[in-house]
Parts: C-alpha cells; sequence; structure tokens
C-alpha cells in the first residue's frame, strides 16, 4: 500500500501563481515598498526620532489587533475593543490617584492601577463570550452592546472630565525604556509573540482555529465550543484593557471620549490587511503585525508628506479593499 | 402531458449528477419523486425551475419546449416551487405575502390594500382556511404557512407546483389539512410534484411514482402498480460489484454483553421510540429508508441533540450526555455522515484534522506533545493506508475514501469502546468500501463495539452481525445474523409484515 508520497509539493509549489504569492507576500512586499519609498522621498526617514514615533504609535494597534486576530479566527469580531480602551484608561488614573479605594500605600495602589483595570475589561470581555455563546447573538451585534455602553460608562465613571496626572511609576509602561527599548514596544512584542506561541503550540490555540474553521465538526470532536469563545473575547478585553493603559499614560490624561476611538476599525483592518481570513479559521498573528506596521507606516508616509489625516482614512480604506481582493483571488 | 423532461443529463465539474433521467407529468396529477440522498431528485427538481442549466436533454411544459435559464422565468410559465422551510417573509402579513412582488396598486401607484386583502381571503377560502390575513405569516403553525404558500402559488397561476418534503415537519392532523389542500389543487387541474419518503403518505396522495438512483430513473409506473417492496427494491438498488462476504467468527454472537442499549428514545418528530443493543465486539447496523431517524438517534446518543424520552445505557450504567465532549470522555466517537458539514475541518491538515478529539490527552501544560502527535498520525496513515503527499496536507485536497480514513482515525486514536459511523462508505469508490468494511470488521473482532448506520444493502448484509430497522422514527424490526437476508431486510424496511 502507497502510504507516503513525496512527489506532489514541488509539483504544487511549481504552480503558485501571482495571485498566490501575493496572498501569502503581499502584506510584506507592501511593508517593505512603503519603507523603499520614505527612505528615498520622506526627509529624515532613517533616524531614530522616525523609528521611535512610529514604533509607539503602532505598538496599541498591533496589541488590541493581536486580539482581534484571535476573535477573528473563531469567525466572530469585537467591535467593544475602543470602548474597552477608555474604561481601562479611565480607571486607572482613578486608582493610582486614591479616587477609588481607600489604600494610602501608593505603590500598592500603583499595581492595583495596572491590574484592576485590566481584570475589570476581562470581565467585560467575558460579557462578550456570553452574549455570543448563551446567547447566540450575532458576534457583530453582541460587541456592539458594549461598544456603545462601554464608551459611555467610562464618561459617566470620570463625569465626563479630563483626568490629567504626573505619575512616573505609572506612566512608565508607556515612557520608560528598558535597554533603550521604549516599554509599550516591548509589551507589544511580548503580546505578539505570546499569541503566536499561543495559536501554534497549545491546545487551545488549535481549538479556536478548529472553531473557526468548522463549527459544527469542531463540536462534534469534542472541543467545548463555548469555553473556547468565551475564552478569545477575554483575551481580547485583557489586551485592548492594556493597550488603554498605555495609551493614557502615555498622554498623561485619560479622556473618556478620545481613548481608544476608532480602534475597533483600525485593529481589524490590521487583521485583514494581514491575511486572516475574516471568516475565521485562521490566524496569522506576524501578518497581522505587519498589517498594523502597513497601516501606520502609510498613515504616516501621508503626514510627513504633507497630506492631512483625512486624506490618509481613504487611503486605508483602499488599503483594505486590496486587501480582501486579494485573499479571495489567493483562495480561487 | 402538462410536463415533459426528457434524457436529461448534468454534470458538476466532471462528475454526473444526472445521467438520461426522464419525467413525466399530466395536468392535475400527483407525482411523487422519491430516491435515496445523492439519487439527483433535487438536481432535477432545479434543473426544472431553472436554478441549474441541463448539459443535454429536452423538457416540454404546456405543450412548447422551454429553456429556463433563471428561477423567475419557470415561475412566469407557471411553475411554483415550496420548500421546507418555505420562503414567505416571516414578519410580513397573509395578504402581503401572497402577492408578494406582484401587488395590486391602486390609480395613484399605491398598494391596493383592500384588493390585497379581500384577494387574499378569496383565495384561502377555497381551501378552507379562514384566517385573519392582516397578522404576520411568523403567527401561523407550519402547515398553515405551507398553505399560504401554497395559495401564493395559486393566485401566480401555477399549472404545476413542486413540494419538496412537504410533511417533514408536519404532524399527523396538519399533514391531513396539506393533503386536503393538495386534492383541492388537483381539482383545479393543478399537478403537483411531491418529493417525499413517508411510503404511507405517498400511497395516499399519489399517483403516479417516479424513482430515481445514482442520477437516473430507475421505475416509473402507477403507485397502485408499485408493491411497497418494489418501490424500496428500486430505491436502494445493489451494487454492480457485491462486497465479498467478509470472514468472521462463528462464535454465538448473543452471548457477548451488551455494550450499548438504547431503549425507547425520542426527541422531536424525526426519532420517537428507537430501541436498539450493540454488544462487545459485534457490528450492529441500523437500517431505513431516508428520513427513518437513523442520523438523528446516533445525534441523541452522541449528545449532540437532547434525549426527550427513553434511556440510553452504556455497560449497564445510565448515561445522557448533553455534549459530544461527555460522550466522548465516555469512550464513544461518531464518524458522521456529511463529511464536509460536520467532520472535516478543511483547511486544516491531516495532522490536525486527525487529532482533534485526542488534543486534550495529547498536552503537556496545555502545550500540544507534537512528537506523539506525529509518531500516532505517522502510524494511523500507515495502518490505514491513507494515500497523502505528507500529514501537513490540507485535508481537503484529500480523495473522499482517504478523507474517510482520516476521520476514522481520529477516533481509533481515542481508543473507543463505541464507534458510531454514518453512512461509512458514502461517496466512497469500491475498492476503498471494501477496504474501509474489512477494516470495521477486524476492529470490531478486537472487542470494538460498532453501530453501523447504512442505506446500503449490501454493506449491512456483508458486515454487520444484527440489524435494527427504522422507519419513521421507530424501531420496527431486529435481524439477528441468522436472520439477515436481503428480502428480510427490504420487507422490514418497506414496513411489511409477512
Amino acid at each position: 500500500m502507497t502510504t507516503i508520497d513525496t512527489s506532489a509539493p514541488t509539483s504544487r509549489a511549481a504552480r503558485l501563481n501571482v495571485a498566490q504569492f501575493l496572498g501569502r507576500y503581499g502584506t510584506f512586499s507592501a511593508f517593505v515598498l512603503l519603507l523603499l519609498f520614505n527612505i528615498f522621498v520622506t526627509p529624515n526617514f532613517l533616524s531614530w526620532q522616525t523609528l521611535n514615533v512610529n514604533l509607539t504609535q503602532v505598538a496599541t494597534i498591533v496589541i488590541v489587533a493581536t486580539g482581534m486576530t484571535l476573535v477573528i479566527a473563531t469567525g466572530g469580531i469585537d467591535l467593544s475593543v475602543g470602548s474597552l480602551m477608555a474604561i481601562a484608561g479611565a480607571a486607572a488614573p482613578m486608582i493610582f490617584m486614591g479616587k477609588l479605594l481607600p489604600i494610602d500605600n501608593t505603590g500598592i495602589l500603583i499595581i492595583l492601577s495596572f491590574i484592576l483595570p485590566v481584570l475589570l475589561v476581562m470581565a467585560f470581555g467575558w460579557f462578550n463570550g456570553l452574549l455570543v455563546t448563551r446567547f447566540s447573538i450575532q458576534p457583530i451585534v453582541a460587541t456592539l452592546v458594549l461598544f456603545i455602553a462601554g464608551r459611555g460608562l467610562a464618561q459617566v465613571a470620570t463625569n465626563g472630565n479630563l483626568q490629567v496626572f504626573k505619575n512616573p511609576d505609572f506612566q512608565f509602561i508607556a515612557l520608560g525604556r528598558i535597554a533603550g527599548i521604549p516599554a509599550q514596544v516591548i509589551i507589544m512584542i511580548i503580546v505578539a509573540v505570546l499569541a503566536h506561541c499561543l495559536i501554534r503550540y497549545t491546545v487551545i490555540g488549535r481549538q479556536i482555529i478548529a472553531v473557526g474553521g468548522n463549527e459544527k465538526a469542531a463540536r462534534l470532536t469534542g472541543i467545548p465550543v463555548r469555553r473556547v469563545k468565551t475564552f478569545v473575547y477575554i483575551v481580547s478585553g485583557a489586551l485592548a484593557g492594556i493597550a488603554g493603559l498605555i495609551v493614557v499614560a502615555r498622554n498623561s490624561a485619560s479622556d473618556a471620549n478620545l481613548v481608544g476611538l476608532g480602534m475597533e476599525l483600525d485593529a481589524i483592518a490590521a487583521v485583514a490587511v494581514g491575511g486572516s481570513l475574516l471568516t475565521g479559521g485562521r490566524a496569522n498573528i506576524l501578518g497581522t503585525v505587519l498589517g498594523a506596521f502597513v497601516i501606520q507606516l502609510v498613515r504616516y508616509t501621508l503626514l510627513a508628506n504633507g497630506v492631512p489625516d483625512a486624506a490618509a482614512l481613504i487611503v486605508k480604506a483602499g488599503l483594505i479593499i486590496v486587501a480582501v481582493f486579494i485573499q479571495q483571488r489567493a483562495k480561487a | 402531458m402538462l410536463l415533459s423532461m426528457q434524457d436529461i443529463s448534468k454534470a458538476f465539474s466532471g462528475v454526473a449528477a444526472l445521467r438520461s433521467a426522464s419525467l413525466t407529468i399530466a395536468e392535475g396529477e400527483v407525482m411523487a419523486l422519491v430516491g435515496q440522498n445523492g439519487a439527483g431528485k433535487s438536481t432535477l427538481i432545479k434543473i426544472l425551475t431553472g436554478a441549474y442549466q441541463r448539459d443535454s436533454g429536452l423538457i416540454r411544459f404546456v405543450g412548447e419546449d422551454v429553456v429556463f435559464s433563471t428561477p423567475a422565468q419557470s415561475q412566469a410559465k407557471g411553475i411554483a416551487t415550496i420548500y421546507q422551510e418555505i420562503n414567505l417573509a416571516p414578519q410580513r402579513s397573509v395578504a402581503e405575502n401572497i402577492y408578494l412582488s406582484r401587488e395590486p396598486k391602486t390609480r395613484l401607484g399605491l398598494l391596493d390594500r383592500r384588493a390585497m386583502r379581500e384577494g387574499a381571503a378569496a383565495v384561502l377560502k377555497t381551501f378552507n382556511l379562514d384566517i385573519d390575513v392582516d397578522l404576520p405569516v411568523v403567527r401561523f403553525s407550519a402547515a398553515t404557512r405551507q398553505m399560504i404558500a401554497i395559495a401564493r402559488a395559486v393566485t401566480q397561476k401555477a399549472r404545476l407546483v413542486i413540494m419538496d418534503e412537504p410533511t417533514s415537519s408536519l404532524d399527523e392532523r396538519e399533514v391531513s389539512i396539506l393533503f386536503e389542500t393538495i386534492r383541492t389543487l388537483k381539482k383545479n387541474g393543478v399537478a403537483v410534484l411531491f418529493i417525499g419518503h413517508r411510503l404511507d403518505e405517498l400511497y395516499e396522495i399519489c399517483d403516479r411514482i417516479t424513482i430515481m438512483r445514482d442520477g437516473q430513473t430507475v421505475a416509473q409506473s402507477s403507485m397502485r402498480e408499485m408493491p411497497k417492496m418494489e418501490l424500496v427494491r428500486h430505491m436502494l438498488g445493489k451494487e454492480l460489484a457485491a462486497f465479498e462476504a467478509i470472514a468472521r467468527d462463528a462464535g454465538n454472537d448473543e452471548t457477548k454483553p451488551v455494550r450499548l442499549s438504547v431503549e425507547g428514545v425520542g426527541s422531536g418528530v424525526r426519532v420517537r421510540d428507537v430501541s436498539l443493543t450493540v454488544r462487545e465486539g459485534e457490528i450492529s447496523g441500523l437500517a431505513g429508508l431516508l428520513g427513518a431517524g437513523r442520523t438523528e438517534t446516533a445525534r441523541i446518543i452522541f449528545g449532540v441533540d437532547r434525549l426527550e424520552k427513553g434511556s440510553i445505557s452504556i455497560d449497564r450504567k445510565e448515561r445522557s450526555y448533553t455534549e459530544p465532549a461527555d460522550a466522548i470522555a465516555d469512550g464513544i466517537g461518531l464518524v458522521s455522515e456529511d463529511r464536509k458539514i460536520d467532520g472535516i475541518i478543511p483547511d486544516m491538515s491531516i495532522r490536525e484534522n486527525m487529532t482533534l478529539a485526542l488534543l486534550p490527552k495529547l498536552k503537556k501544560a496545555g502545550i500540544v506533545d507534537r512528537a506523539r502527535q506525529q509518531e500516532i498520525v505517522a502510524r494511523y496513515i500507515k495502518a490505514l493506508g491513507v494515500k497523502c503527499a505528507s500529514p501537513d496536507q490540507p485535508i481537503k485536497e484529500l480523495s473522499g475514501g482517504n478523507q474517510q480514513k482520516v476521520l476514522l482515525a481520529r477516533w481509533l486514536c481515542t481508543d473507543p469502546r463505541i464507534l458510531i459511523i454514518d453512512e461509512p462508505t458514502r461517496g466512497i469508490d469500491i475498492g476503498a468500501k471494501a477496504e474501509i468494511l474489512k477494516l470495521l470488521r477486524s476492529l470490531a473482532d478486537e472487542g470494538l463495539s460498532v453501530l453501523m448506520i447504512s442505506s446500503e444493502l449490501e454493506e449491512l448484509l456483508a458486515a454487520a452481525d444484527r440489524v435494527t430497522i427504522l422507519s419513521d422514527g421507530r424501531s420496527v424490526a431486529v435481524l439477528k445474523r441468522n436472520e439477515l437476508s436481503e428480502t428480510a431486510l427490504l420487507s422490514a424496511m418497506a414496513h411489511q409484515v409477512n
């Protein structure tokens, strides 16, 4: 009986067409093209300053988009991430400024201001998961609930006031450096690497992909579909929370109206440009990171060359269309 | 003849779905169309309505040659289709639904609601249905909704109404209302194409019958001249190449301990009262016509669907699962009928598809033990003879038979006590069929209990130690090995007492 036939892969590789090549390396090609364009056109592009600005700006997109990649891999979507950022961003200053808890020890307050807001938004993530699994509400509608109510909650909690602060210990996550690398960049790298390993090597990671690939079949193999789905919404919430903390720390201020505004769309765009199927069943964390970098670079390129932010939005939309188009061609 | 379809052929990417099929219906006639899954019934109908285009053949309707390229064209000519899940707009009123897309207008071009209301009430009255036509359709029972759909067809001046398994979700009283409606249609000269599989209903309402198998029309006759046995024989047919009898030991099966025992199980309208047993180390067959409730019974045992009544015991302990995961933990596996929908994760590799059910046992601190996974996969690829380029090839690239082997291995590697396998050889070429049956036999000889659902007589005769026959959601007969024969199986399925 023939068992393993090793001749096939070479013939398959030979049939790789242009669409498939773009589907696989398109994001990377776009990234390289943007870099080359900037090196030749944008003044002072090759400087630490530029690298710094871009890396710190892209970090929060990458962190949130990583969670979004996991949610999308199960065939869902999480619109609430921006609002959850606002909630975490509003809660942290209230904690370390001692407005919320009767604790005097500033050290403990700082530590709690990292932990409690993230736990809080994880609970909101769990709520998203509950709506999707127990009540079988479509993810886009289920997470729309917190997309709307979440920001409202943050505004109510802060009375709509801007919270201004100066707290070097808390702000270390955005302004601090470890071995010369901004702390938020390190957080971004850790998050992306952990998520990549989660997807590739762990049981839950493979179960996430299986649920997105064929939910019915996944359930019939004993995969706890509800638990897996709830898990990704909790992770997405947690990462949004971390991103929210970074944003307020960077700004030395927390404005519930603005923190994380529009972040859900940037995150979804990063996932789409990065090559993960929006229908689920695939999670390309590296792609998402590249996707976020491409989006950031496009915005930077246009800004640095005097094109207004509004026009950058249109280019971003164009990018998404191209990415989805390439994906469909590569599939066919 | 109102409709005559001659020598219709159709292939999908090289695979023949219809081979010279034909169908004729006279005015005011109720024609039954029956056949197993994949016999070509729905392809034939889709060609008639214009949803698919035929490759060759002739269609004549009301005396002229027709080519419908869209369903809208066939509707305009007077062919209406009523699907299982009726295509009405649930939130709109009865009157609006009946006049959907050809609403009467006033002189100002606005909707003439009064005309709609009166017209709708009048047409419903001809079916003895007196309901408030202003209520949304969703408020009515399935049977009433079906009649609304039929009324809609009548106001469209349909000459032929196609009903696709119209009784599958109706209770007995609703079925009799539906049949009354069909008789009214007949009286008005409207023909009905009735697709169904409950034999008693066919004999009650249909004038003639067309039987399909493997994309061909294998029999056409008047209902009266078609005995039940003959009907079932035509439907199931015979494999061209019979399997060689599979050798098995001659030990007395009836002394082996019972591993799975199902007593009076029911759930919904599909499964009403099913009892069966599977002993240790035997292949227990589960036979019946399409819609008899075989797959649904398997789903109840496996915890996919809820057990509403009756009991299930495994090794004499009563068990009832709410999730497949619980059944799997107890050593049960289910290879489902539809590989594409319920089986494979198409984009994942053979390796991952094979080990999905085993994953929780393959982990060290949450991480998949890749070395052990590869070792297990390599072992089963070799043992079952899966033909593939590499274990990392996506499963969707494999042939049906090889996919089936991977799905079988998915359960075998969990070392199950009970394996439920639904249509083990559907869509698989004949060589691989015999191979899979032999494999099941040798697994049973090693002590595995197999519950094999099958529509193929030859398969049941070749491999099963006992066969339980279901009909309309009830277990109606059990044939032990020494009682098994083609005639015995056929007559039990036709639900005839010899």
